[in-house]
């Protein structure tokens, strides 16, 4: 095929009725701080693993919602925990602990 | 011989006591490793137990420390452990010489009174009854305390003492009534045989007058003898286990057993060792501040004595430091809770493959920043001016990719993470070949000190800017402004450094005092070791924090930490500001040459 320089995007449609939305409900009633967040994308600007790589919190925790959850693992195991996000968050949202519930989460899962 | 059926319950609890104690320590001694074994064995037969001895007499049984911190709760303890330790040795003495034979059964000074009706025949009869009485006019003035306190506890000036479940209810009764119970035994038997002294005598006669002492002086002395039976066989398993416990506790201090990270011997040692004082519950800032009353070292302990550890408990902590200073048994609390999050966080979560390999750079000075400094970006730049103006060469470690020291991943319970981190940061410190690593966070600074085994100088930004002031490397203008300052918790209580920032702040105003400086400094309530549901109780923390801060209305609230400043900007209406901050708006600006 001829590449003129576009693309046409694969469907992202996603059927919030069927997804898979165990996670984001462990971590809601673990850490409740997840509802508040607005998607600002503080955190990612702050991020010590952020600056190594691609790893972006802020889009991670939309994925979760939105049960798209296949790369959370490895993607969450870049973390430090340094806790630098939750300091910039303007929402309050207790990361650190969202994180680490995040993988609880998953490993009670596994 | 002098028997009576009556001995018999504090005899067979006397016994028991014995065993359950016998067998728990050296359940103990059995699970240390050999070299600790060693150690013991070695301590015993050396002259370092008359240090341990001295420390018994000094805190198990005067009590200094909790002296110290409230003198009345002071006195209650050691009315209780000093009284009641002279009036057994004291009865065991007075026993033996009257009776001339070394050999007796426990139970016959407990109950000489019972046995011997006539005044005594010995040297200093006198003096021995008046001491016995004066002995335990002291250990019923510690249970008057005491009983005052369970009604109000604010008379011992504690706002909340411990919480108690029916077991314990049932022990401290058996304990409280214990020396009631001997007054009036042997206040009867003064008043039928005339033997007692200045209390129990005129108690006795005046019993005397209405009572029918003479069925009544038996049912005393079984019910004397049941309370201290039943207080026996609940000893091991209430605090009271903090008696024998704490003895062996100071041994393992004196003798230099090893403690681990894990919970370990120690720690269980330590455990048994809390007496629930209480004191550690007044101190504690998401008491005082977030009325958060279930997670304090006393509860946190408990649980753990109970193995009944609850997540919230274990983690809902600001590992501040504020209970282990004050604790009188000297609990290593923040470790001892680092060890149960361990329990549920140490695992190999993360993955860190992903930092580069480093360049080595090459120089004399390495800074430091940290993750918390990078977000207090006026913090680092003032240092980095102040290093450019001492002309001493030295390179920013951190200044464009940090990897974080390890010590949040530490906070949370995870040690195998953090040494991936902790690895990362060493490989590059060791590589630049520096004398000297200056950073300007206490949080990374601990970690630095504690588990990075560096073998160059580990400094915190006070320290270093202290001695570029005395070395002449920089020079700081004075000002009229009025500092307060705030000691953070890992710089403060963690690593004891609290003069260098107050003598730097010197240089550049007019220090005030405030009410909880040093030692006893507060919380911020920024501490990022708080891991669960903490929002609401942090604002609550830290604005009270800042109205103390504040009280004398200065001009500037200065600190030596970059969470400290963060957490404060927030809720301070006077500017606050970190010493690097304030000593490079003050610096003389050296010509170049
Ligand atoms: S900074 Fe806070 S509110 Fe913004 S995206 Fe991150 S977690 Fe959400
Ligand atoms: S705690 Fe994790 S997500 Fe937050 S800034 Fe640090 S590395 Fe990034
Ligand atoms: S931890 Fe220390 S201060 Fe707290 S109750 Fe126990 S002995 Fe007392
Ligand atoms: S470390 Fe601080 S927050 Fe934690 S229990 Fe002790 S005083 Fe309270």
């Amino acid at each position: 095929m001829i590449d003129f320089g576009y693309k046409i995007q694969a469907d992202r449609q996603i059927n919030l009725d069927t997804t898979d939305k165990d996670l984001a409900n462990f971590v809601r009633k673990h850490e409740n701080s997840f509802n508040i967040c607005i998607g600002c994308g503080t955190c990612t600007a702050s991020c010590s693993a952020g600056n190594f790589t691609n790893f972006n919190f802020r889009k991670l925790q939309l994925f979760i919602c939105r049960g798209e959850i296949a790369d959370v693992k490895t993607e969450i195991a870049k973390c430090m925990l340094c806790g630098k996000c939750q300091l910039a968050c303007p929402r309050g949202v207790n990361t650190r602990n969202v994180i680490m519930t995040i993988r609880k989460g998953l490993e009670e899962q596994l | 011989m002098n028997f009576d059926w009556f001995v018999l319950p504090f005899s067979i609890g006397l016994f028991l006591l014995f065993i359950l104690v016998i067998f728990k320590i050296s359940f103990w001694i059995r699970q240390l490793p050999l070299n600790d074994r060693l150690l013991l064995n070695k301590g015993i037969f050396s002259l370092k137990i008359l240090r341990v001895i001295k420390e018994v007499i000094l805190e198990s049984l005067l009590h200094l420390r909790i002296f110290k911190i409230n003198p009345l709760l002071g006195f209650m303890h050691m009315s209780f452990a000093f009284g009641w330790f002279m009036l057994i040795a004291i009865g065991n003495l007075e026993s033996r010489m009257y009776a001339g034979t070394e050999l007796n059964l426990p139970y016959y000074p407990i109950f000489f009174k019972f046995f011997i009706h006539k005044p005594l025949e010995i040297p200093f009869a006198e003096g021995f009854t008046f001491i016995m009485d004066f002995f335990l006019l002291l250990v019923l003035s510690g249970v008057l305390i005491a009983f005052s306190k369970r009604i109000y506890s604010k008379i011992v000036g504690l706002k909340r003492t411990t919480k108690l479940k029916a077991f314990d209810i049932f022990a401290m009764l058996s304990l409280w009534l214990i020396f009631p119970l001997r007054l009036f035994a042997e206040s009867s038997a003064a008043g039928m045989y005339h033997t007692g002294g200045f209390m129990t005598q005129p108690i006795g006669n005046a019993f005397a007058g209405f009572l029918p002492l003479d069925t009544l002086s038996y049912i005393f002395w079984w019910a004397y003898s049941i309370s201290l039976g039943v207080f026996f066989v609940c000893l091991p398993y209430s605090r009271y286990m903090h008696i024998p416990t704490e003895i062996i506790l100071i041994a393992f201090r004196h003798f230099g057993i090893h403690r681990s990270k894990e919970y370990d011997i120690f720690k269980d040692v330590e455990v048994f060792s809390c007496s629930r004082c209480g004191i550690c519950i007044d101190k504690c800032q998401l008491n005082t501040m977030a009325q958060v009353t279930n997670i304090q070292s006393a509860y946190f302990i408990k649980s753990i004595r109970k193995k009944n550890q609850q997540e919230e408990i274990v983690q809902n902590c600001l590992i501040c430091g504020r209970c282990q200073e004050f604790c009188p048994v000297g609990i290593k609390t923040d470790d001892l809770r680092l060890s149960q999050r361990m329990i549920f966080e140490n695992k190999e979560n993360a993955n860190f493959n992903y930092l580069p390999p480093q360049t080595p750079i090459k120089t004399e000075v390495l800074y430091f920043a940290g993750c918390m400094t990078h977000l207090t970006p006026s913090i680092k730049l003032s240092m980095v001016n102040i290093l450019k103006n001492s002309k001493i060469p030295f390179k920013f470690m951190d200044e464009e990719e940090s990897i974080c020291c390890g010590r949040p991943l530490m906070l949370s319970g995870n040690t195998k993470d953090a040494q991936k981190l902790m690895q990362a940061n060493i490989e590059i410190i060791c590589s630049s070949q520096a004398h000297t690593l200056v950073t300007s966070c206490p949080i990374c600074l601990r970690i630095f000190k504690e588990e990075y085994n560096l073998n160059i100088n580990v400094l915190h930004h006070s320290q270093f800017i202290e001695n570029l002031i005395t070395e002449g490397k920089i020079r700081v203008q004075t000002s009229t402004k009025t500092i307060s300052y705030h000691d953070p918790c890992d710089l403060g209580r963690g690593l004891g450094i609290y003069d260098e920032p107050r003598s730097i702040l010197a240089h550049t105003g007019t220090l005030l005092k405030n009410n909880f400086e040093k030692n006893n400094s507060l919380c911020c309530g920024g501490s990022i070791a708080n891991n669960q549901n903490y929002n609401l109780n942090k604002d609550k923390i830290s604005k009270q924090v800042i109205e103390h801060l504040s009280s004398k209305n200065p001009d500037i609230i200065a600190t030596a930490c970059p969470l400290c400043k963060k957490t404060f900007v927030k809720y301070s209406d006077i500017r606050v500001a970190d010493i690097a901050e304030i000593v490079n708006e003050q610096m003389i600006l050296l010509h170049s040459s």
